[in-house]
């Protein structure tokens, strides 16, 4: 620094203490506090990002603070993509054409629970269940209906899945398949993330370390067939919805990203080979700037530890790339229709934080699935975020603001610091153990309920500018018991109609073969191409590796 | 008196127990003792459990959709083994229509997603102390 | 609910869940009917062996009572399980969480499970946890497990209603090392060093031992002046442990084992310990002695709880004590000579005779 610099700092300085003494007389305001709990100073300078780096930063370099690609979104706007499916496969399959010929340009797969949690339909725990928040896929002869008429060597898709994601694969893989698709050219994305299961979500199937293997056997397997698609989606979205601060979010979901690359190179894969297929998934909730600032910091960390304490060597691998959805959590059943206010600005936060696709969610979501029109609004507000606003225009446009970068700096340490706490409790999977990162999360949930109880944090509608009139005006999606039935129907005549010895021997070699150290990966796609239901493949596994059982923890 | 006997569980195979372990933890702190199932129940279990643990009320909280399934199989398999007189309540997403339905079918009240938690606290008090001013 | 009571106790004895449910409640509140209840079950009390589990919190004791009584059920016995856990001492309110853990078992006819709160009770909560015991087995359980978080004084009381008493300790946990100290020595007829894998199990296994040793009456004079010995072969803990074992080999010595209860294992040695322990209680005669205790106990519970409403529920008692608080202030009373006249002037009500 200059003499003539350190010199107008100090101008400044004396100034900021000016201002200071004029605010603090003008205002009996009690301090606001930002989501994560840090103070939120009223106004921010340029003494509080003196000697920080990122202001000389350019957008597409290191350490990516700015964003991953030096042309914005003027190179390509972010993918629209919105999370659909309910019912059937033939249902949902009607709803995809829908929403690609109103220029959605990606499919996401919404599965329904029995899926989720790796139970076909005609399972006695999917009773009631089936197609209710999101499609019904029990084997490849859903998955084939499921995308009947749209190639999958053009389209990019991703799929919401975790503790049976790499059965489903298979499916999507084997579909493609019959589609005549080359693996080499499918796009598209698994979820995959466990480690965050355990933590937040809650479908899980098998217990944690085989849990791993199957993930670690995948990245291995896809880097070699399917390169351009993305292992795994490693998600911070549903820990803050589980309540996690955004400070929380941004550490734990880089965590778990760090424990998968420490099991990948414990297998003996080169880093450059799997990381630049992971890709990463946030939660954009209510408070406009900590969000940016959550996902600029999210890339700069990624970057550094990718770097300095993996060794990859390829950008592709330091780049951190990454979904958002507006946090379905600050959506209200009360008077419903703000929450396409709440998701427009959530999705602005998102885009100027720099994100590669978006999913906003409807306003209906938080009573039923939505309707197609609630659907509809939710896509309008991207596009008119896209084309109108002329938001994308300027590459992180926020980038030097003394707020937003400051933002940046503190949540990057408040993520070094939850990390350095991590190591102490002996790392993610130890923490999951013994529940202290559960513990976390459910300890800042109880504190934003009772901030919200205790009206100390406002939710319009709810704890405040609370209308008489009924508490629901708008129509809803019914998802009836007729999907239930059909699809049971369907998965008697895929039964009836498939080769009973070669699923058998299928499953063997799939259950043998857990026992061993081989990469599962070949043997239940081998299931998959038999007609191997989803129960059937989960249990197989699940003789050898037993279930997961929860831990409970307040 | 003695505490309230509450058993919280989530039936179905939905994995959002935030709203669950709020509600225990209210409970708790208004002097209620407060059994927790986990997650992913059967009807089956959840009577098992409410009639083995002896409680006044069951909570349920469910998101996954399948309220008219599983809901009514709760209430039913309590009947069957006498005990109709414990108070099925809860919440989640539920449509309101749904929640008439339900509640004719003889839950008590259900709560949709956003209720405080002293709501459901005072709902339950009050139903305890009016059903033992009865029984007295 | 609205049941009379003879017909609570045909469905008991009929063998309904219900009814054993509410004949829990009654006894654990208290309730109206409740000595009547005790009254009519005593003749069927005696069967069941009973187990105490106790240790420090997160030691592993639901998953391996989640395990024995896997177990025991494939052995086609009966279990009843009661997981107590502290209630709040601001609020009154508990969070019971045990079943979680015991889902496995969780739709078995076979197996009956109640989660009890302590509700801050100073003593009688032991005495109370043994009646709810005595309940279940009335109802025919062959085996009880009474489930503890051992942490506290009223904690080890309770398990040790038991005629077995479990200790479930870990190692690199300093809970396990106070739980150690805060008594569980005398209490303890079997220790196991659960996640028997991890680093420091060995050593918390030997320390225990060295413990056991020594409260027998090992100590340094029982190892000989090292003139000639190596010292790699002189052993603190065995030679603490032989002299346990020689000094009287009719006393149970406490069997310290290893399990792994995430993976299953050590749960079958521990069943046969349990075993030999109540064979060694039927053919010592402890269990005679522990089972004549509990009576005991019991009578002097009901004897003090009796007291406690006779007297302070008396209206006549509470005004005569009133109008000796001046006389105690005063200085010509104090609350040992009252007492002593309150005690003499209240004979028929301590009987229960009204005059």
């Amino acid at each position: 620094m200059t003499t003539a610099e350190m010199l107008e700092l100090d101008r400044l300085r004396e100034e900021v203490a000016q201002w200071r003494a004029r605010f603090d007389a003008a205002t009996k305001r009690n301090a606001l506090f930002a989501n994560s709990g840090h103070v939120v100073e009223p106004l921010y300078t340029a003494l509080d990002i003196a000697g920080d780096a990122a202001a000389a930063e350019v957008p597409g370099e290191f350490p990516f603070t700015r964003g991953i690609h030096p042309t914005g979104y003027r190179g390509k706007l972010w993918t629209m993509r919105q999370f659909a499916g309910f019912g059937t496969a033939p249902e949902t399959n009607a709803r995809y054409k829908y929403l690609l010929s109103q220029g959605q340009t990606g499919l996401s797969v919404a599965f329904d629970f029995p899926t989720l949690m790796g139970y076909d339909s005609d399972h006695p725990r999917s009773e009631g269940e089936v197609g209710k928040c999101g499609v019904a896929i029990s084997s490849l002869a859903d998955m084939e209906t499921l995308f009947e008429g749209i190639p999958l060597d053009k389209v990019s898709v991703s799929m919401t899945i975790n503790g049976p994601a790499v059965i489903l694969f298979a499916f999507y893989v084997a579909a493609a398949e019959k589609q005549g698709a080359v693996a080499a050219e499918l796009r598209g994305t698994i979820q995959n993330d466990i480690l965050k299961e355990y933590m937040a979500q809650h479908a899980w199937v098998y217990p944690i370390e085989p849990a791993l293997r199957l993930i670690v056997d995948n990245f291995a397997w896809s880097a070699e067939h399917v390169p351009l698609w993305n292992t795994i989606s490693i998600s911070g979205y549903h820990i803050r919805e589980a309540g996690a601060t955004a400070a929380q979010e941004l550490a734990f979901t880089l965590a778990d990203g760090f424990t998968y690359v420490e099991r990948g190179i414990a297998r003996g894969l080169d880093v450059d080979d799997f990381a630049p297929r992971l890709s990463f998934f946030w939660d954009i909730h209510n408070d406009f700037f900590e969000e940016i600032a959550k996902l600029r910091a999210a890339r700069r960390i990624w970057a550094r530890h990718m770097r300095e304490r993996f060794g990859a060597k390829d950008t592709r691998s330091l780049i951190m790339r990454f979904h958002s959805q507006t946090a379905g959590v600050t959506l209200t059943a009360q008077q419903p229709m703000n929450n396409i206010v709440r998701v427009a600005y959530q999705a602005m936060a998102a885009v100027l934080g720099g994100t590669q696709s978006l999913h906003t969610n409807s306003m209906d979501e938080t009573l039923a699935l939505p309707t197609e029109q609630a659907v509809e609004v939710a896509l309008r507000t991207q596009q008119v975020l896209a084309y109108e606003t002329g938001v994308p225009n300027v590459a992180d446009p926020l980038g030097g603001s003394y707020y937003v970068e400051a933002l940046t700096d503190k949540l990057e340490s408040e993520a070094e610091a939850l990390f350095t706490k991590i190591e102490e409790v002996g790392g993610v999977v130890r923490g999951l153990e013994t529940g202290w990162l559960q513990r976390q999360i459910s300890e800042s949930s109880s504190r934003q309920q009772w901030e919200v109880e205790q009206r100390r944090r406002t939710i319009v509608g709810v704890n405040d500018f609370v209308t008489d009139e009924g508490e629901l005006t708008i129509p809803l999606l019914k998802v009836g018991a007729e999907a239930e039935r059909e699809q049971r129907s369907r998965m008697a005549a895929m039964r009836a109609s498939r080769d009973d010895a070669l699923v058998k021997l299928r499953l063997a070699a799939l259950r043998d073969a857990a026992k061993t150290d081989a990469n599962l990966m070949p043997l239940i796609l081998d299931c998959a191409r038999a007609y191997c239901t989803l129960y059937e493949i989960r249990a197989a596994m699940e003789e050898v590796f037993g279930a997961y059982r929860e831990p409970v923890f307040f | 008196m003695r505490p309230i006997r509450v058993l919280v569980a989530k039936p179905g195979l939905d994995g959002h127990d935030r709203g669950a372990k709020v509600v225990a933890a209210a409970l708790r702190d208004a002097g209620m003792e407060v059994i927790y199932t986990g997650l992913h129940q059967t009807p089956e279990m959840i009577a098992t459990a409410a009639i083995q643990e002896d409680v006044d009320v069951v909570g349920l909280s469910i998101l996954s959709g399948a309220h008219m399934t599983l809901i009514p199989r709760v209430l039913d398999l309590l009947r069957d083994d006498g005990r109709e007189d414990i108070l099925v309540t809860g919440g989640g997403i539920i449509p309101r229509e749904d929640m008439d339905a339900l509640e004719a079918r003889g839950t008590g009240r259900l709560f949709g997603p956003g209720t405080p938690t002293s709501e459901l606290v005072e709902y339950i008090h009050n139903w305890f102390e009016a059903r033992e001013a009865q029984t007295a | 609910m609205p049941q009379s009571f003879d017909a609570l106790i045909a469905d008991f004895e009929a063998g309904k869940t219900a009814a054993l449910a509410r004949a829990i409640s009654i006894v654990e509140n208290h309730r109206t009917g409740y000595d009547e209840l005790m009254t009519r079950l005593h003749p069927r009390i005696g069967r069941a062996q009973r187990l105490g589990m106790t240790g420090p919190p997160g030691a592993g004791k639901s998953t391996i009572t989640n395990l024995i009584v896997q177990s025991l059920r494939r052995d086609n016995l009966r279990v009843g399980v009661v997981a107590v856990d502290p209630s709040s001492p601001f609020t009154g309110g508990a969070l019971l969480g045990d079943r979680v853990r015991m889902e496995a078992v969780a739709l078995d006819r076979g197996v009956y499970i109640r989660s009890m709160a302590t509700r801050g009770s100073l003593g009688g909560l032991s005495a109370r946890t043994a009646e709810v015991a005595d309940v279940l087995d009335a109802f025919g359980f062959d085996r009880i497990i009474i489930e503890t978080v051992g942490v506290g004084q009223t904690e080890l009381d309770i398990a040790r209603t038991a005629d077995t008493t479990v200790v479930v300790l870990v190692p690199e946990s300093g809970d396990s090392i106070q739980t150690l100290k805060a008594g569980v020595m005398e209490i303890a007829d079997i220790f196991v060093v659960n996640k028997g894998d991890r680093p420091g199990a060995d050593r918390l296994r030997n320390d225990i031992e060295l413990m056991l040793g020594l409260r027998r009456g090992a100590t340094s004079a029982n190892i000989p002046a090292h003139h000639g010995i190596p010292l790699k072969t002189f052993n603190p803990i065995r030679i603490a442990r032989d002299a346990a074992r020689s000094e009287n080999p009719e006393e149970w010595l406490p069997a310290v084992l290893g399990t792994i209860a995430s993976k299953g294992e050590g749960i079958d040695l521990l069943l046969a310990a349990v075993d030999r322990h109540f064979r060694y209680l039927q053919t010592s005669g402890g269990l005679k002695g522990r089972r004549r205790n509990r009576l005991k106990n019991q009578v002097t519970e009901v004897v003090a709880e009796r007291l406690r409403a006779r007297l302070w529920e008396d209206p006549d008692t509470i005004t005569w004590l009133d109008t000796q608080l001046d006389l105690m202030e005063a200085g010509t009373a104090t609350p040992f000579s009252v007492a002593d006249e309150l005690l003499s002037r209240s004979g028929p009500l301590l009987t229960g005779v009204k005059p």
